[in-house]
């Protein structure tokens, strides 16, 4: 399918996780969809980079549940800053394990899952509807119960997939994409390349085939669809275009990166 | 040969991973990774350091294993780590802020977030690194606790401060309160200099030592092997000295 046909299957209201980190591997191609379409009061559920800070921008999301956003080159988040300083999002600022732990909960089909992160710290403090559980043994220990993060759909963006939706992860890093899908009701993966199914185990190794096609609802191939963040191995972060993002305003910027010649291989179809 | 600032600064970074053992060195900002590099290449060679992304790599960057973020995750809760973290903010008990500065619902100026502040402090090590020690880091309280200091860690098991280091000093909590004490000056700081750049009133022991002097190889590794092209000044300029 094309990023606008991905797209047209989301909501407005929805809570929607994104894949990536920070300014890496980040499904920009899905989010332009998601900027071209109409939908907005979205939870966003994501370790923030610029598709927390387009998103911010354009004024669709109503909540962000995030440990950070940044641009990893650019340490601050601009959009994102922005956003925050006109109290224009409902934050659920938690630590990034917390985030991690809420995944594994919403995958497992568990209510939360105990993490020592966020005790003593103001993560209790700005999220008062957080809960805390005390170990049954010995120990006695007492944890925060961090809740699931269940999503309706997830957008991922990897290396390659198959048109049945296993996805390959040939960077360094997978981050966090194949637990995105499984905590979600529908995951649209987008990548650089589809290939057939016996391509998969010739570029990587077995253990790079992270995503698995009963988590995936759709597949979209878009090459150069994680840009201007990093898709190790096949290109690094664009910082020329990074920084142009982070110092034009959004406005201007969006024509350009919405509309302009630089638009994306999935302008066509949508 | 004289060490500079940054140079005793670097010395009081590495000495944060001392007899550390076969632990991962987190450090986080140029002067507390210089300073790793140093203490793996010196008096604690078992370190693990990171490429600062997903590979466990030699000072050399030979890699030796992989360390992507979930791992990392589950290395931290292993405890067989000390970070050093930044701080925007930080206070008398160690509690530290990297997320806002003002009020938390409408900050005056977001920062980062949290990050993993939380879970590296209930449960590793975690020291930080003040690149410029001033009233508007080292405050009264902070405005928003990420990393938990220790009137805020009751019962946590695992939760230990190390030290702070700044380009004016290295700073403890061995007190009685584990309030923030003055632990050495580098050498041509003064305890008022200090005074004047902290917001809280700070533990003065009535001998203060001196940060040590870097040793002859330990000068030549940080000149000629780890920072050959000297990006330690650009972060603590040798003009802090007067």
């Amino acid at each position: 399918m094309t990023a606008g046909e991905a797209v047209s299957r989301l909501e407005s209201g929805m809570t929607l996780g994104i894949g990536g980190w920070g300014s890496r591997r980040k499904p920009m191609a899905l989010v332009r969809a998601l900027l071209r379409s109409g939908i907005t009061d979205l939870t966003v559920v994501s370790y923030g980079g610029p598709d927390v800070g387009m998103l911010a921008a354009a004024g669709r999301i109503r909540k962000l549940v995030a440990p950070f956003a940044t641009l990893d080159s650019i340490p601050l988040e601009p959009h994102f800053r922005a956003a925050r300083e006109r109290g224009a999002l409902e934050l659920m600022e938690i630590d990034e394990a917390m985030f991690m732990w809420g995944l594994h909960a919403a995958a497992n089909r568990l209510p939360f899952l105990p993490v020592r992160a966020g005790i003593g710290s103001d993560v209790m403090r700005v999220n008062p509807g957080l809960r805390t559980v005390t170990s049954p043994y010995d120990d006695g220990e007492t944890f925060v119960a961090m809740p699931a993060l269940r999503l309706d759909a997830a957008l991922v963006h990897v290396n390659r997939a198959d048109r049945r939706g296993n996805g390959q992860c040939l960077g360094p890093d997978p981050y966090f994409d194949d637990l995105f899908c499984e905590a979600a009701e529908a995951a649209f993966v987008s990548c650089e390349r589809i290939v057939d199914t016996a391509e998969l185990t010739k570029e990587g190794a077995p253990q790079t085939l992270l995503i698995k096609r009963h988590t995936v609802t759709g597949v979209v191939e878009a090459p150069g669809g994680a840009h201007f963040t990093s898709c190790a191995p096949d290109y690094g972060r664009d910082e020329a275009r990074q920084k142009e993002y982070a110092t034009t305003p959004w406005a201007e910027f969006a024509e350009r990166f919405l509309n302009g010649p630089d638009n994306g291989p999935d302008a066509e179809g949508t | 040969m004289t060490a500079t600032r940054s140079e005793h600064c670097v010395i009081a970074c590495a000495e944060a991973w001392r007899g550390a053992g076969e632990i991962l060195a987190s450090p986080m900002g140029l002067i507390p990774s210089i300073g790793a590099r140093l203490a793996r290449l010196t008096f604690s060679p078992d370190l693990l350091l990171t490429d600062g992304e997903a590979m466990l790599v030699g000072v050399d960057g030979t890699v030796e294993g992989w360390l992507p973020y979930r791992q990392h995750l589950t290395l931290v809760t292993s405890g067989r780590r000390h970070v050093m973290m930044g701080a925007s903010q930080i206070d008398r008990f160690g509690n530290q802020n990297i997320s806002c500065i003002g009020d938390w619902e409408k900050p005056k100026r977001q920062l980062l977030g949290v990050r993993g502040a939380p879970v590296n402090t209930l449960n590793n090590p975690t020291s930080y690194w003040v690149p410029k020690h001033s009233l508007r880091v080292f405050v009264e309280k902070v405005d928003m606790v990420c990393g938990v200091g220790y009137d805020r860690a009751a019962g946590a098991r695992h939760h230990r401060i190390p030290r702070v280091v700044s380009d004016l000093g290295v700073f403890d909590f061995a007190t009685p309160d584990h309030s923030m004490r003055l632990a050495s000056l580098h050498p041509g700081v003064t305890v008022e200099e200090v005074r004047d750049a902290t917001g809280f009133a700070l533990t003065i022991p009535d001998e203060v030592p001196y940060t040590r002097e870097p040793t002859p190889v330990e000068l030549r590794l940080i000149r000629e092997e780890i920072d050959p092209a000297d990006t330690r000044a650009r972060e603590v300029p040798e003009e802090a000295k007067t």
